[in-house]
């Protein structure tokens, strides 16, 4: 029990100790006249200055600083003081030695008539001969500490001068000196003076260090209340955005500092986000599309055969164009689930380094029979290797597509002219570019833009199946890989290039300033 | 064939179970990791499907328990992630061959048979013959009767995966993959323009076709 409260009362002693100076810096500021602004943001508002980083780091220099300013002081002071007590040493020691000049020479009586006649001098030092007994013989000095003149030497002691009998008792630095007859003479100097300047620089050192808390303290809460205006009009725009407002910004002041630099990257990232969460919109816009015209053919085609199939052929017939139309599904299905996952840039497979002209050869080689079936020639013009780093599943799927589309599309050349298709992979610069070229009707130019738009089908293509897809994926196969999907005119016909970056996609780099 | 069906969706598995016992085969069925793991370990199968998320205990995991006991029966994993590297992570647990969800049952019959003929002698042999037509592995020489065929590459090891299967259905995703390396749906059929390539190849002016479609599955060597 009792060991409990004395730990519990260490504990708060500990406690108290801890908090002592941010506790006693609190009341000198509760102590203080401008209490009423300090409190305007409101008792939770105060709390919460004293919370932010910018006023405990200030109080932490703060300490520091005045730590450091004390020890400055105090060793200014001591030295002061020192320099002042050898003054007085140095004095003495000369007085002492003309004095004792003086008695080898004129013996007692001389040295007693000097020294009458000093002691009467106003603001002299303090002086005393007495016999080897102790009794005075001539000076200004009335009452001593106990034993001063036992022994011969420095000491500091009370005194009480002789003219003023009843006045305080005063401090002073004295030297005993035993001349030879058995006579002792003391010279000494009052330190009243030396104790003054020490109080002066003390009294001056405690101002100075109350000052710079105080001055500290104001700095420090400006600082902070600044910097926590801007963080509380940050948090402020956070929390409209998280209730889903994804178009709010953050505000940027242009100044570069940490804040500005830090609400520019959450722009930055916000823009990612809403571009993410438009995306997803897109995509499920066009799930609802892709998949639900179909669905709707299916459930009409089962609700027809149930209402006018009569016999077994006729069952037959209308489960067998059910099972068809439900595995265009389940590839218009996974046609939009690659895409998305690719859009949304987890990729399947991790990077890896490959050949493109490989892809594109075994891409040319799985198509060849099906350009050829429709009496297209398919050309592949490759390089021996084009060395890259990417999803080489992901790419080749695009390829096909494109590929795919191409032969859907194209129309055969004229003969002896060159190729219907040709798929061509050409190294350029850091970049490799997959182009694939057709003579078909093309795209015109003012439709090319939106047909690369992530899920944009043209109109013309909505009613192929599985067409447009192919587009969109290739697209996003290019984003991923941090290129693009250029459509160009191949006069007459679509080209269509994947300008991918050979190094791989690069991680998006966050940016210093706007 | 005796198989076990490891798959939580009752319906589904039902079906499965149904259809593989209409061509004849065996199969039992258990409803979670836990379950499916005893039978498998309690009984001899030719072949597992399992799916990839059960409760109690999930399929990789089941696959996982029954390699390290050295039970190496070929297992097909079925699951609803069918993105390239979920399928990397099943074949890499030690699943055998990994189908995404939906599937047609033809599919599904075609690859489990796949599997089990897999273990067989085939794989050793160097000579596969279907009829009067001859595949020789070694010296990449292909006849029918006494007529040589010359094929492109491609077209050989598509005839090749053709005649290791002889008998057994082989579809259009497993000829992508197997022949291929391809794990995507082409958007038009090309592996049947491959195909027909290849049947006027080795069945053209002769009067018993080998190479067969069948309808609504894939294709099939076979000597009738």
């Amino acid at each position: 029990m009792t060991d409990n409260t004395a730990i519990e009362r260490d504990v708060a002693a500990g406690a108290g100790e801890r908090a002592a100076p941010v506790r006693g810096l609190r009341e000198r500021l509760k102590a203080a006249a401008p209490v009423r602004w300090l409190r305007s943001p409101g008792a939770g508002g105060l709390r919460k200055l004293f919370n932010t980083t910018a006023f405990k780091l200030t109080l932490v220099y703060l300490t520091i600083f005045a730590l450091f300013a004390a020890c400055l002081l105090a060793y200014f002071a001591w030295n002061t003081r020192r320099l002042i007590t050898e003054q007085i040493t140095r004095a003495v020691d000369i007085e002492m030695t003309g004095l004792v000049e003086q008695y080898n020479q004129g013996g007692v009586r001389r040295l007693v008539l000097i020294i009458d006649a000093r002691a009467r001098r106003p603001g002299s030092s303090l002086y005393l001969v007495t016999t080897f007994t102790g009794d005075g013989l001539a000076g200004n000095v009335g009452l001593l500490g106990e034993g001063v003149l036992d022994h011969s030497g420095w000491t500091e002691t009370v005194y009480r001068r002789l003219d003023d009998p009843d006045g305080h008792e005063q401090h002073a630095l004295v030297r005993v000196y035993q001349l030879p007859s058995g006579f002792r003479l003391l010279v000494g100097r009052d330190l009243a003076e030396r104790e003054r300047l020490f109080d002066v620089i003390v009294a001056a050192g405690q101002w100075s260090i109350a000052l710079v808390i105080v001055l500290g303290l104001t700095g420090g809460f400006f600082v902070a209340r600044r910097v926590l205006r801007r963080v509380d009009a940050m948090t402020e725009t956070t929390r409209t955005i998280m209730a889903g407002d994804l178009s709010g910004r953050l505000p940027a002041t242009g100044s570069g500092d940490e804040l500005d630099r830090l609400a520019v990257n959450l722009n930055a990232m916000l823009e990612r986000i809403e571009a993410l969460m438009r995306g997803f919109k897109e995509v499920s816009d066009n799930i609802a599309h892709d998949l639900k015209t179909p669905l709707t053919r299916l459930r009409n085609r089962t609700e027809e055969a149930l209402r006018t199939a009569k016999s077994e052929p006729d069952y037959r017939y209308a489960l067998e164009a059910t099972l068809e139309e439900s595995d265009e599904l389940i590839k218009t299905f996974n046609a939009l689930l690659t895409i998305a996952r690719t859009e949304s840039g987890q990729a399947s497979t991790p990077l890896a380094e490959f050949d493109a002209a490989d892809v594109a050869r075994g891409v040319a080689e799985l198509y060849d029979p099906l350009a050829d079936e429709k009496g297209l020639s398919l050309a592949v013009a490759a390089p021996a290797a084009i060395p890259m780093r990417g999803n080489r599943e992901l790419l080749t799927q695009a390829l096909a597509n494109l590929v795919d589309n191409a032969i859907k599309y194209g129309v055969p050349a004229q003969p002896g002219g060159e190729a219907a298709v040709t798929v061509s992979v050409v190294s350029d610069g850091g970049f490799v570019r997959l182009e694939v070229a057709d003579r078909g009707p093309g795209i015109v130019a003012e439709d090319r833009a939106r047909a690369v738009e992530r899920f944009v089908r043209l109109e013309q293509s909505r009613s192929e199946p599985g067409s447009g897809l192919g587009l969109s994926l290739a697209a996003a196969v290019a984003r991923l890989h941090g290129g693009e999907l250029i459509l160009g005119d191949n006069a007459p016909g679509l080209k269509v290039t994947l300008v991918l970056p050979a190094a791989g996609p690069k991680l998006p780099q966050p940016s210093e300033q706007a | 064939m005796r198989l076990l069906i490891v798959e939580d969706d009752r319906d589904a598995a039902d079906y499965i179970a149904r259809a593989f016992r209409e061509v004849g085969h065996v199969a039992d069925q258990a409803w979670d990791g836990d379950e499916g793991l005893a039978l498998a370990l309690e009984r001899k199968y030719d072949a597992l499907i399992v799916d990839r998320m059960l409760p109690k205990r999930d399929g990789l995991t089941v696959i996982g328990e029954l390699r390290e006991k050295g039970i190496e029966t070929p297992v097909l994993i079925l699951s609803a992630l069918g993105q390239v590297d979920d399928r990397v992570k099943g074949l890499r647990a030690g699943g055998d061959d990994y189908l995404p969800k939906p599937y047609s049952f033809s599919e599904l019959l075609a690859r489990v048979e796949a599997l089990t003929r897999r273990r067989g002698a085939r794989g050793e042999e160097t000579v596969y013959r279907v009829a009067d037509l001859e595949l020789d592995r070694l010296s990449h020489r292909v006849a029918r009767g006494v007529d040589e065929i010359s094929l492109q590459p491609r077209e050989f090891r598509l005839l090749e995966y053709l005649m290791k299967h002889a008998g057994q259905v082989v579809t259009r995703t497993m000829l992508l993959e197997n022949v291929w390396d391809y794990h995507f749906d082409p958007q038009t059929n090309v592996i049947d323009v491959h195909i027909s390539r290849l049947r006027s190849k080795i069945d053209k002016g002769f009067s018993q076709p080998l190479l067969h479609t069948i309808r609504g599955a894939g294709y099939m060597i076979r000597d009738r």
